[in-house]
């Protein structure tokens, strides 16, 4: 039995549906990712687990036991709120020691407790600080501690990064796979940023306009996009499509739109005539001079009309001759190159058959 | 450097006029009535010349001693010091609710009910004190009512008018809204998401007062006790219209020695006694608040 079954969840403001049918199984001891764009439902989602929110329909269990009708006071699920909300009027400890007061600890095992919360996300010896003496990754981290003092069984995090810099976000998120691991508590983590997602979880659901479109392990999530809408949110993708021409033995040959035949392997039976969408990863993509031969299944023609110079890799925008956009990136690793292609070169793009992967929709 | 003179001369241009009102119409007659107090009252009010016709500077304790020689003054002040007190705590205990809810209501809500609370100051004072005449008034409803129920009781009829009940009815009514704005301003600040916290972290709602809405009201509480004790202490109306002869105030007796009795060192000595008070009572209030854990003062600073 998962530890958070999430049941049809439905929750509308006015017309409007914020949550649609939402159903997601959580297991004990996952660091589990609602990913989505702004407004598609997270924060709601989580707050309808909080219990500051109820669900107009569905139901969400804990354990098997339906939460429904319990405060958030009373339900056994901690959560890490975007704007901290430390009490300033209470030191580091007092914030630490505030649930173990709440939940009837007796006094005697509170300072042992919060020293031990605090040692967690390293900030031991910060204890008599106040909140607004800290620095906001400090404040983030006496937010978890908080949290976690108790061992609760989920812990909820709203976007807990969104406020730091990339540097220091970067370090808090190798600290909470870390202390994720450390504590084995359930992690329900929301964020709308992709990779975040995708370094830190173990599954990802993947949401829009409140309806959950994928969940899966990160690798799966980003090789193998369900729909148009994950392929395009997870990381750059070409999304191609066009009508089957034919299909021996595992190849198909579809007529894309804007580059011609294409051919890619499947295990799907689609026939000769149906409409297909398939997502492309730009790393997947060869780009060379013409008529260099590399044996590839796949090559377009085409001219370079944008590229972006990102460091580690370039990107570049190829229009091929018959009025595609693929977009393709190469590792600048060439001995001592950083650039291979100008704007206006001519070029061409090349993919094995198996790159490509089909779309559901 | 340039421009720093040219801020310091900025500073003075703001702060200047108000510097000089102060000085001239709040530190200067200050003095003057500190000076005063050592003085001796003239024959038909005043003073007498400062220095006598024997050329001696005529500067004295005398009105110093009366006060701490008749225990009658000492019993007045105390009284006052204990109605401005109370007056404070009905006060707070009527207007945190009342703060709270306003402050907790929808937008278009608060502003109305924001308007009630000062509806009142906009007809006059006095007019305001006299309306409670006719409210406790022998004739009106109120009073029949009690005596009726006395009555039933078997007990003798009391009047309202004119009673340590009227006056401390009126004050609290007076004052009410002096400690209704400052919480207001203050619980109207307050971020919802730390009670979202406090909630979460297993905080029912009478914990969640008591350990977060209520110490960050604090500073609110500080403000509006001094708004409303402070001129409770020093009232002289409401004790003269409402109140009986034995319920004259600190305020009654320095307005009769000005006034009336036209003793103006010993109208002086007791103002002095009310100010010193006032201030120590603030002092020790800011005293405990801050000794009262690291709470108060976290709270000042939020
Ligand atoms: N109390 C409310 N009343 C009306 N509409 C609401 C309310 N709360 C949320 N919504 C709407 O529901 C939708 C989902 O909101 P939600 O806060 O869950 O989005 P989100 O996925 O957390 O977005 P973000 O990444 O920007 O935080 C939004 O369109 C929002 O406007
Ligand atoms: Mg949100």
């Amino acid at each position: 039995m998962a530890l958070l079954e999430i049941r049809d969840v439905v929750r509308r403001f006015g017309d409007f549906v914020a949550v649609d049918h939402v159903s997601i199984d959580i297991n004990a001891g996952e660091f589990f990712t609602l990913l989505g764009p702004s407004g598609c439902g997270k924060t709601t989602l989580l707050r309808m687990i909080a219990g500051f929110d109820l669900p107009d329909e569905g139901r969400i269990l804990l354990n098997g036991e339906d939460l429904a009708g319990k405060p958030p006071e009373q339900r056994p699920v901690r959560t890490v709120f975007q704007s901290y909300a430390l009490f300033p009027h209470m030191t580091v400890e007092g914030n630490v020691a505030f649930p173990l007061k709440m939940a009837h600890v007796p006094a005697s095992e509170i300072p042992g407790k919060v020293a031990a919360a605090l040692e967690d996300v390293r900030l031991s010896g910060f204890g008599k600080r106040l909140p607004n003496e800290l620095s906001g990754g400090q404040k983030q981290r006496v937010a978890i501690a908080r949290a976690l003092v108790t061992h609760p069984p989920l812990l909820l995090l709203d976007e807990p990064l969104a406020a730091l810099d990339a540097k220091l976000r970067e370090e808090m998120q190798i600290e909470l796979i870390t202390l994720q691991k450390e504590v084995g508590i359930t992690f329900v983590y929301v964020t709308h940023d992709q990779t975040e997602a995708l370094a830190l979880s173990h599954r990802i659901a993947v949401m829009n306009k409140g309806s959950v479109e994928q969940i899966d392990e990160p690798s799966r999530i980003y090789g193998f996009p369900r729909s148009r809408f994950v392929a395009d949110f997870i990381g750059h993708c070409n999304v191609l499509s066009g009508r089957v021409l034919d299909n021996r033995e595992g190849i198909v040959g579809i007529d894309m739109e804007g580059l011609g035949p294409v051919k890619v392997t499947t295990a799907s039976g689609c026939r000769s005539g149906d409409q297909a969408t398939i997502a492309l990863r730009p790393e997947k993509i060869r780009i060379r001079k013409p008529d260099t031969p590399d044996g590839l299944d796949n090559h377009f023609g085409g001219s370079v009309q944008g590229m972006l110079y990102m460091g580690d890799v370039t990107v570049y925008m190829v229009h091929t001759d018959a009025g595609g956009k693929i977009e393709t990136l190469l590792a600048n690793s060439g001995s001592g190159r950083t650039r291979f292609f100008e704007i206006g070169d001519r070029v061409e793009v090349g993919w094995a058959a198996d790159a490509g992967h089909f779309l559901e929709s | 450097m340039a421009q720093q003179a040219g801020d310091r001369k900025s500073r003075w241009l703001v702060s200047g006029p108000p510097l000089l009102y102060l000085i001239f119409f709040f530190a200067l007659p200050t003095l003057i009535m500190v000076l005063a107090s050592f003085r001796s009252p003239g024959e038909f009010g005043g003073l007498t010349p400062l220095v006598g016709e024997d050329g001696v500077l005529d500067l004295n304790l005398e009105s110093y001693a009366r006060f701490f020689a008749e225990s009658v003054y000492a019993e007045i002040f105390l009284k006052s010091v204990v109605i401005a007190l109370v007056t404070t705590l009905i006060c707070l205990l009527l207007a945190y609710p009342l703060a709270l809810v306003i402050a907790r209501s929808a937008k278009r809500r608060r502003d109305l009910l924001l308007l009630l609370v000062i509806l009142p100051f906009w007809s006059n004072f006095l007019i305001r004190v006299y309306a409670w005449m006719i409210i406790l008034g022998p004739q009106a409803a109120l009073a029949r009512g009690v005596n009726w129920l006395l009555a039933l009781a078997g007990a003798e009829p009391v009047s309202l008018l004119f009673s340590p009940f009227a006056v401390l009815v009126c004050l609290v009514y007076v004052h009410l809204p002096f400690m209704v704005l400052p919480l207001y301003a203050n619980l109207e600040k307050h971020d919802q998401a730390l009670l979202d916290a406090a909630q979460d972290l297993g905080a029912n709602g009478w914990q969640r007062f008591w350990r977060v809405t209520f110490p960050l009201s604090l500073p609110g509480v500080y403000a509006g006790a001094a708004l409303v004790f402070i001129p409770a202490l020093g009232i002289f109306a409401i004790p003269d219209i409402l109140g009986g002869p034995n319920d004259s105030l600190i305020g009654n007796l320095i307005k009769q020695q000005f006034l009336e009795t036209r003793d103006w060192p010993f109208g002086s000595v007791l103002s002095i006694v009310l100010t010193v008070a006032a201030l120590g009572l603030a002092g020790l209030a800011a005293w405990v608040g801050r000794a009262g854990g690291g709470s108060g003062e976290a709270a000042r600073r939020a």
